[in-house]
């Protein structure tokens, strides 16, 4: 580490599929950085893939966003901090007993279950763009409602109501002002209190997994009625935003490729990889939040408790030290070991249904579709800014 | 000379049911009902899988031990 200026965090991407060229000297500063948040406020960025994958795992740093001091990426971040986040916003053990209650919901053997069923919905999709013909809009046309109609089947979330949960999710993800956050929090929350009722009504459960919490962990005590309704808004926002932003992200990114499209089209099995590199190189969740409890020694310095510590997913996943030729998309290379799903205790809990998600609506969209293209110039295609989950807001196609 | 596995220890107090072992070495590894790590049956030594390593390293928790003797 040198002493430079610190470098603003979290900054807008210049190409949606590459970090932001603003993070350069970021890039040049391994494993660790000084940035300056949104509010003004200094923080650590750990950039380094060994130190990333050290501290992620290390129980002295936090990711309780109550704790005072805790950092603040954006404004609207700052809104909500102090409501409830279920997983991802509690330490070990409250952490550990909302975890073992999901797992068995989302193993890769659930996920390898559910892929005859992910199929049906993107052929569905599929299906619809075609009646309809060209051109589309990708993101409201496929990437969204697929994981959206995935994460209803398995949570038992009446998909007659995705308009409703997929405006107050972007509201919550991007709203502009922080009432609006406050506010789509709230509605998600009488949303789930309701259909949380309505289950408790029904005489026999129904098969997904809110039915399963609410009919026995509820019942039982294990959980409370509060608690329940977090883990539902984390397990529906984050069981379709990111998925569908991979998904419209993804596609675009291999529409710029076309070389390293036709080479999946030739050799079909080489998707598990590539999906497995789109997730390395795009790297959508750029900017995972932790507060130090204690004094951490690391790379030859002290975070001292109290610091706020991110840690910015797209330079990790390009650290030369682990990924030769980082910016190149490569899908023989083992691009196994990134950390877009996070790292330690509270890696992503979906990571194998967003696994199968991938690698079926990527590959049947292009083996349906196979004269896909962009319907705009690609540097007119509008992206998300830098302080949410990276993707695209829209993408025009046409076949 | 190389490193033979003697022996896989799983902590199911650490495992977080990630799925991460299961995925890099499917012959050696499962999830149990309640999502945990554990062997497939006879593959407690690794049954030779040269992705058991892999496995170790994957798991984002450090809860896999894999114990080597060198032959």
């Amino acid at each position: 580490m040198t002493e430079t200026e610190p470098v603003a965090f979290p900054q807008d991407r210049t190409c949606p599929y590459h970090p932001p060229t603003g993070y350069d000297a970021l890039r040049a500063d391994r494993p660790l950085s000084r940035i300056t948040l949104f509010d003004g406020r200094p923080a650590w960025l750990v950039t380094g893939h060994g130190t990333a994958r050290a501290l992620l795992a290390d129980p002295r740093l936090s990711t309780d966003r109550t704790r005072d001091g805790f950092p603040a990426p954006t404004a609207r971040f700052a809104a909500v901090r102090n409501r409830r986040t279920a997983l991802l916003g509690v330490d070990d053990p409250e952490h550990r007993v909302q975890r073992r209650m999901m797992v068995p919901a989302f193993t890769l053997r659930r996920a390898t279950e559910l892929r005859p069923r992910i199929q049906e919905i993107v052929d569905e999709r599929i299906d619809a763009m075609i009646a309809q013909g060209p051109p589309a809009e990708l993101v409201s046309a496929f990437a969204l409602p697929v994981p959206s109609t995935v994460i209803c089947a398995l949570l038992g979330v009446p998909y007659t109501d995705h308009d409703f949960f997929e405006g107050q999710s972007r509201r919550l993800l991007r709203g502009p002002t922080a009432d609006d956050v406050m506010d789509a929090r709230d509605q998600l929350e009488a949303y789930f209190d309701e259909l949380i009722d309505r289950k408790q009504k029904q005489p026999e459960p129904g098969d997904g997994v809110l039915d399963e919490l609410v009919h026995r962990q509820l019942r039982d005590g294990e959980v409370n009625r509060e608690e329940l309704i977090a883990l539902a808004i984390i397990l529906l926002v984050a069981g379709h935003e990111t998925t569908a932003n991979m998904i419209s992200l993804g596609t675009f990114t291999l529409l710029q490729h076309p070389d390293r499209l036709a080479e999946l089209r030739t050799d079909p099995a080489l998707i598990p990889n590539a999906v497995e590199e789109l997730m390395r190189m795009l790297s959508i969740a750029d900017g995972l939040l932790r507060m130090a409890l204690e004094d951490i020694e690391v790379a030859g310095t002290t975070i001292r408790a109290g610091e706020g510590v991110l840690f910015s997913t797209s330079v990790v996943n390009r650290d030369e030290d682990v990924y030769t030729d980082p910016d190149t998309l490569d899908w023989h290379r083992s691009a196994r070991h990134h950390i877009a799903f996070g790292f330690g205790i509270h890696q992503c809990l979906g990571q194998n249904l967003a696994r199968a998600e991938l690698e079926i609506a990527l590959h049947t969209l292009f083996e349906r579709l196979p004269t896909l293209r962009l319907a705009a110039p690609a540097e007119e295609i509008p992206f998300k800014p830098g302080d949410t989950i990276q993707g695209m807001l829209e993408l025009p196609v046409t076949w | 000379m190389h490193m033979d596995i003697d022996d896989i220890d799983i902590d199911k107090d650490v495992c977080i049911g990630a799925g991460q072992c299961a995925l890099a070495a499917p012959g050696v590894f499962t999830q149990d009902d309640d999502g945990f790590s554990t062997l497939l049956p006879g593959r407690e030594d690794g049954g030779g899988d040269p992705r058991v390593r892999e496995a170790a390293r994957a798991c984002p928790v450090g809860a896999i031990t894999v114990s080597e003797t060198m032959s």
